[in-house]
């Protein structure tokens, strides 16, 4: 019996890369099937080759043995391959059920019977009256692979899943594929967690710089030996010292509260937390649950003029109403998770986009642009960053995102704060530079920098932060001791539990002293 | 199969840049010769006309530079709004307003030969174009309101206020009724500037406006501001560049150079207050911003092409015999072909040919990076 799908010397060339060079996959019917490697290894190109968004330059599939050339989206649907996408495809002011009736046929009665009969079966209960925004992350998840499930898929692609969830999300979701393909129906899953491909992949392709460098057995493989196959070389881990307690406040926020202007916003519940010198912070949570509203009050992106309450404060002065470029002016400085039009302005060059935060660091004076100046601090910035560009006069937009994300990160650094806040740090970055980047977090830190750092990968937060909060629903929980702490406490507390452990949030974790222990917290979540 | 597929490129160029107000140039003459060919004209009379005419004579040479003296005012006060996406199209309105708050001050001093009264209209005619921006400006930052619909209704506004001025308060009492103003003094007057022409020295009010447009665009912090806020509204909230604040100069800027070159109309050429006073400047004029490129030097070219069309297009209608509208059906080709040709600073033509075992000529198939059915994922 042939394959289920089977590529054979498969490229896809970009005017400025090689995004699949010669790639070979073989996948079997009823098997879950790794395709492993870093960001911009070329595993996104290649689904979006198999799924029909785009078409191979050159190479051959194979599906159920006869030769095709995947058209588009629909034509692989009709094929039989489904793909849940990383960032969702839902209409959030429609029903669960009107979502699904746009892609699977039938009349809504029907179909919602079904919806209930299949997330019943694989025990992810859903219910299709509900409008799409009022779900969570996770919830919005089970409505994709609903959608996909319905259109009897025999091969399900999804991309970097457990990125949007929860460690009991993850577990749940693992259930579910785990059902499908004891059901025959093969699964592609995108991945660079090594974990979770060892816990729940029967076979691994892995790729780096576009091209297949080896298969494996990731049940047989430790995650160490699945890392050097994925970047080449060993993973380097940041050290991680204790950090020293005694520092003075850089950023104090306290019992803010704030309903945002935004409908899909999430309204801030009486948040309180503080950073201080010489140690970073950390806060954890699945992306949504206000942490984004946090980052543009502590910015200044938003102010809190007239449409909240409570205190924020950098370095000793309160900034309520204080402007973004105001606040910077108190030796703060902010990395924001969208890099292209936020972090940076991706037509202007990189030297002018030195000049967006570096303007009142000596970048400009009496109202004129000092050019010779702009371009040194970007050439300097490109340079310690190890930033791989055509030169302080490429655009900020012809950059990969890791590497623009490094010439951020190092913009920032280079302005010499004593508070930086930063937000998603390594998203897209490879693993090399990430780990480059957490090591000049620490170095900061040991240098008397208060940073502060919101991100979705625990490892990341686990590797770096001396203290940790996570943030659920608009609420903040209390800080723990990062070192003295574990992954399943963290996970419960992603989830809100935190919210029955202490008090209130608002009398937790505010200064010196009161901050809850881990064995505390322990007690609490027992109880 | 071969086919072709427009995809973007990796870094914008500076050679598509600078050829493709040349390239809409090119096809707005070829354009321009099928419908002069159409209309029983021979294209190359008519070309002459239009181009080469004007250009061979003091009076035609003059003519050219008194139009483009409020282009190149009107363009470049624009352009800095424009780069920071911020559409002011009713600099005509503004423009007459300027005309009118100077007219008002030169007949109020109809007597003066103060050396202090042009430069007082001058300011007074400025002030009254911002003023009538700044209206726009408000009800942008305050309500919302677009400014474009705004800007262009308030055009509207100020012709009709012309209008009133013209047939009742300012209305030449020895006028016989005509809607017209009185003659400014002598002292209200810009002097001319080339004997046997019409040109005046209000141009160099154009060439110091653009001189500091270039400094102001290229070399300051708030031009700086201005572009981030046009090019990338969350960049410029990151870096604390207030939107409003973009939204107010660009305004205003726009509106103090059209009131300017108002107030250069009717104290030079025309000497008075008349129902007509600008024949589409400030119209023209967005074109002239976009031809340039919304460079400061790219304008000059702009304005001065632009200007040939309008003397050029007065010349052919008695030469040539062309009909009056062929002015502004040049300006509207000229407009569509520069917008099409700009597409290829950020993209260019893929041509795909078929290769080996994979066709690969798939149009539709994008290198964008898709999200299965393309709904609002507020993931």
């Amino acid at each position: 019996m042939s394959a289920l799908l089977e590529l054979k010397g498969v490229s896809k060339i970009y005017p400025s890369v090689i995004a699949n060079d010669r790639v070979d996959l073989t996948i079997e019917s009823g098997e879950i099937h790794a395709i492993l490697g870093e960001n911009g290894a070329g595993k996104s190109t290649l689904m979006k080759l198999i799924y029909g968004v785009s078409q191979p330059d050159t190479g051959q599939m194979r599906w159920q043995g006869q030769p095709v050339q995947i058209k588009s989206p629909a034509h692989a649907r009709s094929l039989g391959i489904g793909m849940v996408f990383q960032h969702f495809s839902l209409f959030e002011t429609l029903t669960v059920a009107q979502n699904i009736s746009l892609a699977v046929k039938g009349n809504l009665g029907t179909l919602s019977r079904r919806i209930e009969e299949v997330a019943d079966s694989f025990g992810m209960p859903l219910s299709p009256d509900t409008m799409v925004h009022s779900l969570s992350v996770g919830e919005r998840q089970r409505v994709e692979i609903v959608r996909c499930i319905l259109q009897e898929p025999k091969l399900l692609i999804l991309d970097e899943p457990t990125s949007v969830l929860p460690p009991q999300g993850v577990q749940l979701l693992f259930a579910t594929l785990k059902k499908l393909a004891a059901r025959g129906c093969s699964i592609l899953y995108i991945s660079h967690k090594l974990e979770e491909i060892r816990a729940l992949c029967d076979s691994a392709t892995v790729l780096r710089d576009g091209k297949v460098v080896g298969t494996a057995d990731p049940k047989r493989e430790s995650a160490a030996s699945l890392a050097t196959m994925m970047i080449g070389h060993d993973i380097p881990v940041a050290t991680h010292a204790e950090a020293s307690t005694d520092g003075v406040i850089r950023l104090a926020v306290e019992d803010l509260s704030y309903e945002p202007e935004d409908p899909f916003g999430t309204t801030l519940k009486s948040v309180s937390m503080n950073a201080k010198a010489g140690e970073i912070v950390g806060i954890a949570g699945v992306s949504g649950n206000g942490q984004n509203e946090l980052m543009r009050l502590i910015s200044g992106e938003t102010t809190l003029a007239r449409t909240g309450k409570g205190v924020i404060m950098i370095n000793q002065t309160v900034v309520n109403a204080m402007s973004a470029a105001k606040r910077r002016r108190l030796d703060f400085a902010f990395v924001p998770e969208e890099r292209l039009g936020r972090g940076a302005v991706p037509d202007l060059s990189l030297g002018y986009n030195s000049l967006l935060t570096g303007h009142e660091h000596g970048l400009s004076r009496f109202g004129f642009i000092r050019f010779g100046r702009m371009q040194q601090r970007a050439q300097r910035c490109i340079a310690e960053n190890d930033v791989r560009c055509g030169g302080d006069n490429a655009r900020a937009g012809s950059l990969s995102g890791g590497n623009l994300q490094k010439f951020i990160v190092g913009r920032e650094i280079g302005l010499s704060p004593s508070l930086l806040v930063l937000s998603q740090p390594t998203w897209g970055v490879d693993v090399g530079a990430a780990a480059a980047i957490r090591q000049s977090l620490i170095a900061l830190r040991d240098s008397g920098v208060a940073v502060v750092i919101v991100s979705e990968e625990l490892e990341e937060l686990f590797e770096v932060t001396d203290r940790l909060h996570v943030m659920f629903e608009g609420h903040l929980s209390p800080s723990l001791d990062t070192r003295a702490t574990d992954v399943n406490r963290i996970g419960e507390w992603m989830t809100g539990q935190f919210l029955s452990v202490a008090s209130g949030p608002a009398n937790a974790s505010t200064g010196d002293g009161n901050e809850l222990t881990a064995d505390s917290a322990t007690n609490g979540a027992g109880a | 199969m071969t086919g072709f597929k427009i995809i973007p490129r990796s870094q914008s160029s500076f050679l598509a840049q600078l050829l493709v107000p040349v390239a809409a140039i090119v096809l707005t003459l070829l354009a321009g010769s099928v419908f002069f060919t159409l209309l029983g004209k021979s294209p190359l009379a008519s070309f002459y006309a239009f181009f080469i005419e004007p250009l061979t004579s003091r009076y035609g040479i003059g003519e050219v530079l008194l139009k483009m003296g409020p282009l190149l005012l009107i363009a470049q006060g624009l352009a800095i709004g424009f780069r920071a996406r911020v559409w002011n199209i009713g600099a005509e309105g503004q423009l007459l307003l300027g005309a009118i708050a100077a007219g008002a001050i030169a007949l109020q001093f109809e007597l003066s030969d103060s050396v202090w009264l042009l430069p007082s209209m001058i300011l007074a005619g400025t002030l009254a174009g911002a003023g009538w921006a700044a209206i726009a400006a408000f009800l942008r930052t305050r309500f919302n309101a677009n400014e474009i619909l705004v800007t262009f209704m308030l055009s509207s506004i100020a012709l009709q206020l012309l209008y009133y001025l013209v047939s009742g308060p300012l209305r030449d009492p020895m006028g016989m009724s005509f809607p017209q103003s009185a003659m400014f003094g002598d002292a209200a007057m810009f002097s001319p500037l080339l004997s046997g022409t019409r040109v005046n020295t209000s141009l160099f009010l154009g060439l110091v406006a653009t001189l500091l447009a270039w400094i102001f665009v290229q070399r300051s912090m708030p031009g700086y501001k201005l572009l981030v806020s046009g090019l990338a509204p969350g960049a410029a909230g990151y870096a604390g560049f207030a939107a409003n604040r973009a939204v107010w100069l660009g305004l205003l800027i726009g509106g103090a150079a059209a009131g300017m070159a108002g107030v250069a109309e009717v104290a030079g050429p025309l000497g008075l207050l008349q129902r007509n006073i600008s024949p589409g400047y400030g119209f023209a004029a967005i074109i002239v911003a976009f031809l340039g490129g919304l460079h400061p030097i790219g304008i000059v070219f702009a304005a001065f092409f632009m200007a040939l069309i309008y003397v050029g297009g007065d010349m052919s209608l008695v030469s040539v015999g062309l009909p009056n509208a062929s002015t502004t059906i040049f300006q509207g080709m000229l407009l569509v072909f520069y917008l099409a040709c700009y597409l290829f600073v950020n993209h260019r033509i893929q041509r795909q040919v078929a290769s080996g075992t994979v066709a690969s000529a798939e149009v539709g198939g994008s290198d964008a990076d898709h999200t299965g059915s393309g709904a609002t994922g507020h993931a």
